[in-house]
């Protein structure tokens, strides 16, 4: 219990120090950068459309900092991160509710395939420690971990869409279709993602792998693993039933960790293929100096990855004694 | 009593120098004794000669003027041809090592010395000031970094070098603090150490001369760990055009390469060349980092042992 209410205070504090940073950053900068983008839109947008900006980065206001401080993280807990720029007058909520889906989709299935495919072949490879997928994966992935992400995608689309042509390299989906549930359109969809899928996997696994491989090799020199084996067990039950239970769970709380480093991949990944997620919406709100949008993507995905780590805190401690004791 | 430790100091301090070069000596070997780290420490040297030395490898002294012939495929005279805008590609890789080894290297340093810093003095220190100092670890630990670096570099109006440098630090230095930390918490109760409290030793000459070298593989792990970190985390940032658009670095020919789509209009070794370089450096630190990995935890050593009858 004790552990579960640390990490919620975690969660709280972490969130707060993001939103703050968030705050302050553009009052901070030098030639103050948002005072700069509101004349780039002056004329462009309505005027009370730029009062509620000028009000939001803290400029022609007379209220104390405290209090734009207070009001600010009242309209981010109501959702309310005033209009994008680029997309005007669409809310910025709005426009993070057609990027969403799409990172979703392709990370988290990417993600939860990772977890599945690299945890079981760490898994093999520590369990036949010294065979060969023990000797040649570790080395291979140690050297794929160490790829950019989005260089790894320049080659796939180099090969599949630009060489052989069988791929498409940007977007996602073929724009020609109407998005529908149509066959065609599902089809398009698929096709659009396996590139970028397959990038995000080629890197990720390989984390996944390693924890594993070494979790599992670890614990095979536990006293409970010759116990089984003492015991007369079979092969298959202590591999399973014994080894892999206790070393998945370690793993998942690495996932907490590899989250950064797949979210900083996918960014990268969407970038790369125009892919129309939450991290192309970032960049593409950073190139056109959309600062609300970019501020409201930059806490959209903070909270995304402190959620997506609180519910693996919590899962350890229903799955994990040790970590109940540990407190 | 102060006759005694007096008297004792000089033992001690013999002792632990010599302790520290064993500790030097003992990664030596076990660097020279792998082959993984053996090839890594060979790639990053021919990057050091080439980040130090670049005419060596090129007769371009000026690699971002646009002196040639746009688009030109490998041939006499351009090894991998020349770009869009009319530079040749070898000499701008070669001269862009320099900038990604800096980062590298300077990031690295910065961001171990601060997570021995916080980890080892969580550690030591017990109580409030490791609750606090953990928690604030934790906390840099989980906020993505990345969204955060690109909103910042964003403000900053395309980061020069320091300012990347300074962000990639702030970033990343919280996930060794926590390896220190555990580390040193293991150590706290060990003999050696409490015999250097009995002795009468401040705590600056205990953590400096005996903690410090018990963990050097782990702190050598965390700096190649960071390097790594470094070397993709700025091609990234400068791949996405938040690094200064005129600096000659491997992230930067990546961003004008694919702003010129190099991939479509037949120019691959653009984009191939960089990036190869980015790997290649990266697993230089991997390669290095997973050979300390096994130092420091005899667990993950090979062993070769029979296979057992199923």
């Amino acid at each position: 219990m004790r552990y579960v209410l640390r990490r919620l205070v975690l969660f709280v504090i972490t969130l707060w120090v993001a939103l703050t940073i968030n705050f302050f950053i553009p009052r901070l900068m030098p030639g103050n950068p948002a005072e700069a983008m509101m004349a780039r839109f002056r004329g462009r947008v309505n005027p009370a459309a730029l009062k509620a900006l000028e009000a939001a980065f803290g400029i022609n206001t007379q209220k104390p900092l405290l209090q734009q401080y207070i009001e600010y993280l009242g309209n981010t807990f109501t959702g309310n991160f005033g209009s994008s720029l680029t997309f005007f007058p669409q809310p910025v909520s709005q426009v993070l509710a057609t990027a969403l889906p799409w990172t979703i989709g392709l990370v988290g299935v990417t993600t939860v395939v990772a977890f599945l495919v690299g945890t079981l072949i760490g898994l093999v490879a520590g369990w036949r420690r010294g065979g060969v997928l023990d000797s040649v994966l570790p080395p291979v992935f140690v050297i794929t971990g160490a790829l950019p992400f989005f260089w790894v995608g320049l080659l796939l689309v180099l090969l599949f869409s630009v060489t052989m042509n069988v791929l498409p390299n940007a977007g996602a989906y073929d724009v020609t279709l109407a998005p529908d549930f149509s066959a065609d359109f599902i089809g398009s969809v698929l096709s659009h993602a396996i590139l970028p899928a397959v990038t995000i996997l080629i890197i990720s696994v390989g984390g996944w792998i390693l924890t594993m491989r070494n979790n599992v090799v670890t614990i095979l020199a536990d006293d409970y693993i010759r116990m089984a084996r003492a015991k007369g067990l079979s092969n298959r039950r202590i591999m399973y039933g014994y080894a892999a239970r206790n070393a998945v769970l370690p793993n998942l709380a690495g996932f907490a960790m590899s989250l950064g480093f797949v979210v900083s991949g996918a960014i990268l990944v969407e970038y790369t293929f125009n892919y129309p997620g939450v991290g192309y919406m970032l960049l593409q709100a950073v190139n056109n100096q959309d600062y609300p949008l970019m501020q409201a993507m930059f806490v959209m995905i903070t909270i995304t990855v402190l959620v997506a780590i609180l519910i693996c805190d919590f899962l350890t401690v229903m799955l994990d004694p040790r970590a109940r004791t540990e407190g | 009593m102060v006759s005694i430790t007096a008297g004792s100091m000089k033992p001690p301090a013999l002792k632990a120098r010599r302790r520290r070069g064993g500790g030097a000596l003992a990664v030596w070997n076990a660097v020279r004794r792998s082959g993984k780290a053996l090839l890594g420490a060979a790639l990053l040297l021919v990057f050091l000669v080439a980040a130090v030395f670049p005419q060596l490898f090129t007769s371009v002294a000026h690699p971002a003027e646009r002196a040639y012939d746009l688009s030109l495929p490998p041939g006499p005279g351009h090894p991998l041809g020349t770009t869009a805008f009319g530079q040749d590609i070898w000499a701008e890789l070669v001269w862009g090592t320099r900038e990604t080894l800096i980062v590298a290297v300077a990031t690295g340093l910065a961001a171990t010395v601060l997570s021995v810093l916080i980890g080892v003095a969580a550690a030591y220190l017990g109580g409030v000031a490791d609750e606090a100092l953990s928690l604030l670890t934790d906390v840099f630990l989980v906020i993505p970094a990345f969204p955060l670096i690109i909103v910042i570099a964003a403000y900053a109006n395309g980061g020069n070098l320091a300012v990347i440098i300074a962000v990639l630090v702030v970033t990343g230095w919280s996930y060794g603090a926590r390896q220190l930390r555990a580390q040193a918490l293991s150590l706290r109760r060990r003999d050696f150490l409490e015999s250097a409290r009995v002795r009468g030793e401040n705590w600056i000459y205990i953590v400096v001369f005996e903690m410090l070298p018990t963990m050097i593989s782990l702190i050598a792990a965390n700096f190649l760990g960071t390097a790594l970190y470094a070397v993709l985390t700025a091609a990234g940032l400068q791949f996405v055009g938040l690094g200064s658009p005129n600096s000659v670095s491997w992230g930067t020919m990546l961003h004008w390469a694919q702003s010129a789509e190099a991939l479509q209009t037949g120019q691959a070794w653009w984009i191939i060349a960089p990036g190869l370089c980015i790997a290649l450096l990266g697993a230089a630190f991997a390669l290095l980092n997973y050979a300390f990995d096994e130092i420091s935890n005899p667990a993950l050593r090979r062993v070769r042992r029979p296979r057992k009858a199923s």
